[in-house]
C-alpha cells in the first residue's frame, strides 16, 4: 500500500473528507485493478488487513489481458448519464481505447461512498461535481503503472514512453505494447507516490460530445433493470398496502386468493399482506381476490383541499425565519406600492416508468439483493436489520434504474425493507413488484406547498422589499439526514431557491412553517427548488409588471452582482429573441433559477386557446454548470428536466380525500406526451469553473417561465399547479 | 397450450389463456426487453408487434397470439442493424431507457407504413408511448433520421 499524493493542477473545488490510499494489484481473474482504500481507523496494520480482504472487489477500473477496460461506477445509472460521464473522466487520464470501455455497477463497499456525503448513494445532482477528481485519479494511476510496466519490460525510462488509445509506445526503439499485454505485469508493481492530473486545457475527451455507452443495451432488450432479474426458483409477490397512510392490517381472508392457480402463499408483512406466486400475473390476480380489513389509523380524514386551506391560513402567521436582510416590514410599510400573491403546488409522485421492485435471495447467513437503488448504504443497513444479519452479510447488486428522480433513494428504504420482509415469509428467492397503482398511491411524494409573498416597490417601480412565507412538510424531518438538513428548525430543502435568491433586493425575509402531516414525503427531482423555482419566479414577474418593468430587464438589473446568472439570462434571452414580435396569441415568459450550484435561465413561448388549453411551442434554455464533461448529457438533462417540469406544470397532481389518494394510473396522473412536447433548444455557457449539477437544475424554472408566458399571452396569472384550463378561460390580453 | 411464433421461432406455453401476453413473454419465456409500465395500455412500454401491428401486450390475452407472429424488441434486428436502432444511437435518445423498447416498436410500425413521416404524423403515431425522462424531442429527430437511413438503404 502506498499513500499517494495527488497533485491537482486544475482549479477543481472538491471536498475530499478523508485520507485516501490508492492501490493497484492483480485481479482474481488476471489483469490490473486500480482501487481506492478509505481508512476508517488510525491503526495502519488493521487497515492493511481489512484492505487485503476486501481488495478484490474494491476496484474502480479493471484492465483485462483481453484489452477490456471495465469502469466500476460508484453511482447508479438512472438515465442521467453517469456511467458515460464517469467513464469519460477516468479515461481522460487512462487514455484507453474508448471503444473498449465498459461499465459495471459497484458492489456495496465503503470505498464507493459518495466523496461528499460519506454514504454510497446517488442524488442531489452531485455525481460529476463529487467525482470530478476521484475518477480521473484512478485513470491516472492505472496509466502511470501501465507505462511503468512497459518501461521496465523494455528497460527504458517511463518518461520516454507515451500512450495512445490503450497502447504504450517507446518511439526511440519503435516498440509498442497494449494495455492488455501489460496488465498482469503492471499488477505486480507498487502504486506510484504521485499522480499528476491534466489541466482542463490538456483534456482530449472531457468536454467533447460523447454518445452514451449504455444506449445499445437499451434498444435491443438486453439492458437489465431490477424488474428483469430472474433467479432460479424465484417467486413473485405483490403486496396489498393500506388504503390510508399509517393504516394496519386487522385481519385478512386469503381463501379466494389461494384458489388462483400459481398463488403459493398469502402472508402478512409489516407493510401489508403479500401475495406470493409463480409470476406477476397470478400474484396480481390473487391480490385482486384478497380481502383485508384495515385499521385506517389517524390519517383517514386527510383531505388535500382542507390542507391547502389550512396552509393558506398558516401562511398569514410569521414562521421561523430562514433569512432576513435589511428591514422588510418597515420597507414594505414605506413602499410606494405593495403587491401580494399566493401560490399552491400539490403532492407529486415520482412515477418512474419502471415501477418499484426488488429481488431478494435470503439465506440463513446471507441476504443478496438485486434492485435499482440510489441509496445502497441505507438499503443495506435496512435489509440487515430486517434479515437479522450483520451489514457485511448483505450485498446489493445495483441494476440499471428505470428512472429514479429521488424515489429510489428512500430514507426509510421502504421498497427494499418490504422485499426482505416478504423474502422471510416466502422461503424462496422472491421479486416484489409494485403496480402503477401501488406506485402512485404509495406515498413518498414531493410535498404540497403554499407560498405567500408580499413585495414593496419604490416610486420608480423597483422592488425594495420582498417577504416570502413558505408552508409545507419537512422532507428531512425524521430521517437519518435530519441533522444534515435541518438547522434551527429550518429544513434547508424547504427554503432552497427562496432564501438564497440571487436578486439584489435590499430588504428581504423568508420564513417557514413545517406542518406535520401523515403523508410520507421525499426528495423529488430538484427537491425544494421544484416549488420555489415556480413561486419565486412567477411572483417576480408580477413584481415587474406592477412596477411597469420588462421582466427580462428587471431581472438583468437585479442580477448585476451575479455575473454568472446574468450571463446565463442574457444568453437565453438573446437566443430566444426576447422582445421580438410573436404570432398573435403567443406569449413569451422568462425565468431564472440557481440550483445544485448551476445557473439556468429559460424562455418559454406558449399560447392559450379560447377554451383555456395551453400549448407550449418552444423552450429556450441556457445553463452554466461549470466545466462540461459531456455536452450531450447536459443537453439531454436540460431537455428531460424541462419536460419533467412541464408535466408538473400542466398535468399531474396527487390529491387526498378521506385519507385516500385519488389518483391511480396514467389516466388520472397524466404525463406530458410527445404531441405536447415543445421544441427545446439548450445553450451552454462556456465555463472553466468546477462542474456543478445537471440532473435537476433544468426542472425548476420551466413552470414559472410558462406561467409568465401565459400571462403575456392571455393576461391571466397562474398561481397554482397543475395549470387548469378553467383558470385561463376568458383571458383576453387584458392584464389582471 | 398456446402456440405462436416469437421472433421467428415457434413457442408453446402452458398458461391460463387469459394471461396477458406481456407476462407470458417476461415471466414464462424470459423475454424481458418488453416492459411493464401501467397494465392498462396507457403508457406503451409493453408495445410488441402482432402480425406486424403494434399492440399493447399488457392488455392482450396470450390467446390472441395463438397461431400468429409476435415480434418483440429482441427480434427487431440482429446486431442493432435496424435503421431505428442506428438512429437511436446516433441521436443519443435513451436516458433511463425503460420505455425505449416500446418507443422503438411503435416507431417501427409507423415507418413500415409511412416512409417519410412528418412531425405531426410522428406525434400521432407515438402519442401512446410515455417517456418520463423526456426524450421526446430526440425520439422525433431519431425517427426522421431512421427514415433517412431506410431511404438510403432502399436506394443503395
Amino acid at each position: 500500500m502506498s499513500a499517494t499524493t495527488i497533485v491537482e493542477r486544475g482549479e477543481a473545488r472538491v471536498v475530499v473528507g478523508r485520507r485516501e490510499f490508492l492501490r493497484t494489484g492483480a485481479a482474481i481473474g488476471g489483469g490490473l485493478l486500480v482501487s481506492l482504500y478509505v481508512p476508517l481507523a488510525k491503526d495502519g496494520n488493521a487497515l492493511l488487513a481489512a484492505e487485503e480482504k476486501a481488495f478484490a472487489v474494491n476496484a474502480f477500473v479493471h484492465i483485462g489481458a483481453d484489452e477490456s477496460v471495465t469502469v466500476i461506477s460508484a453511482h447508479s445509472e438512472m438515465g442521467q448519464g453517469v456511467y458515460t460521464s464517469l467513464s469519460m473522466l477516468l479515461n481522460e487520464e487512462l487514455e484507453a481505447d474508448w471503444a473498449r470501455v465498459r461499465v459495471e455497477a459497484a458492489p456495496v463497499d465503503k470505498v464507493y461512498n459518495h466523496p461528499v456525503f460519506g454514504m454510497q448513494m446517488t442524488g442531489g445532482s452531485t455525481t460529476s461535481p463529487s467525482e470530478w477528481v476521484r475518477y480521473r485519479k484512478m485513470g491516472a494511476l492505472a496509466r502511470t503503472i501501465l507505462v511503468e510496466a512497459a518501461a521496465q519490460k523494455w528497460s527504458v525510462a517511463a518518461s520516454e514512453c507515451r500512450v495512445e488509445k490503450g497502447v504504450v509506445f517507446h518511439d526511440a526503439s519503435h516498440r509498442r505494447a497494449t494495455y492488455g499485454s501489460l496488465a498482469d505485469a503492471a499488477a505486480k508493481l507498487t502504486a506510484p507516490a504521485d499522480v499528476t492530473l491534466k489541466t482542463a486545457k490538456e483534456f482530449t475527451q472531457v468536454g467533447k460530445p460523447t454518445l452514451r455507452l449504455d444506449t445499445p443495451s437499451k434498444i435491443n432488450g438486453t439492458a437489465e433493470f431490477g424488474i428483469d432479474v430472474h433467479l432460479p426458483g424465484m417467486l413473485t409477490a405483490v403486496v396489498a398496502r393500506p388504503p390510508v397512510f399509517g393504516g394496519k392490517v386487522v385481519k385478512f381472508d386469503a381463501s379466494e386468493a389461494l384458489k388462483i392457480a400459481g398463488v403459493k402463499a398469502v402472508e402478512q408483512v409489516p407493510s401489508g399482506v403479500a401475495v406470493i406466486a409463480e409470476g406477476f400475473w397470478p400474484a396480481k390476480l390473487g391480490r385482486d381476490k384478497l380481502r383485508v380489513d384495515w385499521d385506517l389509523g389517524p390519517n383517514a380524514n386527510l383531505s388535500s383541499e382542507q390542507m391547502f386551506r389550512e396552509f393558506a391560513e398558516t401562511a398569514k402567521k410569521p414562521g421561523l425565519v430562514a433569512r432576513k436582510v435589511g428591514d422588510p416590514s418597515t420597507a414594505l410599510g414605506g413602499a410606494a406600492k405593495t403587491i401580494t400573491a399566493e401560490y399552491d403546488v400539490p403532492y407529486l409522485a415520482h412515477c418512474m416508468m419502471e415501477p418499484l421492485n426488488c429481488v431478494v435471495d435470503l439465506r440463513a447467513d446471507s441476504c443478496e439483493i438485486w434492485t435499482g437503488t440510489q441509496f445502497q448504504t441505507g438499503d443495506c443497513a435496512a435489509a440487515a436489520k430486517v434479515a437479522g444479519l450483520p451489514f457485511e452479510k448483505v450485498q446489493i447488486h445495483t441494476t440499471l434504474l428505470g428512472g429514479g428522480f429521488g424515489r429510489r433513494a428512500n430514507p426509510a428504504s421502504d421498497f427494499v425493507m418490504e422485499a426482505v420482509s416478504v423474502a422471510k415469509v416466502a422461503k424462496a428467492p422472491v421479486k416484489v413488484v409494485w403496480t402503477r397503482e401501488d406506485d402512485l398511491k404509495g406515498g413518498w411524494y414531493r410535498p404540497m406547498w403554499h407560498d405567500r409573498f408580499a413585495a414593496g416597490l419604490d416610486a420608480g417601480g423597483n422592488p425594495v422589499a420582498w417577504t416570502h412565507t413558505i408552508v409545507g412538510q419537512s422532507i428531512f424531518e425524521g430521517t437519518g439526514f435530519a441533522s444534515f438538513g435541518i438547522k434551527d428548525g429550518i429544513d434547508a430543502a424547504s427554503v432552497e431557491g427562496a432564501a438564497d435568491i440571487l436578486y439584489g433586493i435590499p430588504n428581504l425575509q423568508v420564513d417557514l412553517h413545517s406542518p406535520k402531516i401523515g403523508v410520507p414525503v421525499q426528495w423529488w427531482r430538484s427537491v425544494g427548488h421544484s416549488h420555489t423555482g415556480f413561486a419565486v419566479e412567477a411572483f417576480f414577474d408580477e413584481v415587474a409588471f406592477a412596477g411597469g418593468k420588462d421582466p427580462y430587464e428587471l431581472r438583468r438589473k437585479l442580477l448585476a452582482g451575479q455575473p454568472r446568472m446574468l450571463a446565463t439570462l442574457e444568453l437565453a434571452a438573446q437566443k430566444a429573441n426576447w422582445g421580438a414580435k410573436l404570432p398573435e396569441g403567443v406569449g413569451r415568459g422568462i425565468a431564472t433559477h440557481f440550483s445544485f450550484d448551476s445557473y439556468v435561465a429559460q424562455v418559454v413561448e406558449a399560447s392559450v386557446g379560447k377554451d383555456g388549453a395551453v400549448r407550449v411551442h418552444r423552450v429556450v434554455c441556457a445553463v452554466d454548470c461549470g466545466l462540461v464533461i459531456n455536452p450531450e448529457t447536459v443537453r439531454a438533462q436540460m431537455e428531460g428536466g424541462i419536460i419533467f417540469g412541464l408535466t408538473a406544470a400542466l398535468k399531474s397532481e396527487i390529491t387526498l380525500k378521506d385519507g385516500r389518494v385519488e389518483q391511480s394510473n396514467f389516466y388520472d396522473y397524466p404525463m406530458l406526451r410527445i404531441f405536447e412536447s415543445p421544441e427545446i433548444e439548450v445553450y451552454i455557457v462556456p465555463s472553466a469553473a468546477s462542474p456543478t449539477g445537471v440532473g435537476e437544475p433544468g426542472v425548476p424554472p420551466v413552470a414559472s417561465a410558462l406561467a409568465n408566458a401565459i400571462f403575456a399571452a392571455c393576461g391571466k396569472r397562474v398561481r397554482r399547479l397543475p395549470i387548469r384550463s378553467g383558470d385561463l378561460v376568458g383571458g383576453s390580453g387584458e392584464k389582471t | 397450450m398456446t402456440r405462436f411464433t416469437l421472433n421467428g421461432k415457434g413457442v408453446s406455453v402452458d398458461v391460463d389463456p387469459a394471461t396477458p401476453l406481456l407476462w407470458v413473454l417476461r415471466d414464462s419465456l424470459g423475454m424481458t426487453g418488453t416492459k411493464f409500465g401501467c397494465g392498462m395500455a396507457l403508457c406503451g412500454a409493453c408495445t410488441v408487434h402482432l402480425d406486424g401491428k403494434a399492440i399493447r401486450s399488457c392488455v392482450a390475452p396470450v390467446s390472441r397470439a395463438e397461431g400468429r407472429r409476435v415480434t418483440t424488441i429482441e427480434g427487431l434486428s440482429e446486431n442493432l442493424t435496424d435503421p431505428l436502432q442506428r438512429a437511436w444511437i446516433e441521436m443519443d435518445v435513451p436516458q433511463c431507457g425503460y420505455c425505449q423498447s416500446g418507443q422503438i416498436m411503435s416507431a417501427a410500425v409507423l415507418l413500415a407504413a409511412n416512409l417519410k413521416p412528418s412531425d405531426t404524423e410522428i406525434d400521432e403515431a407515438m402519442g401512446g408511448n410515455i417517456c418520463r425522462c423526456g426524450t421526446y424531442p430526440r425520439i422525433r429527430r431519431a425517427i426522421h433520421r431512421a427514415a433517412e437511413i431506410a431511404g438510403e438503404r432502399r436506394k443503395g
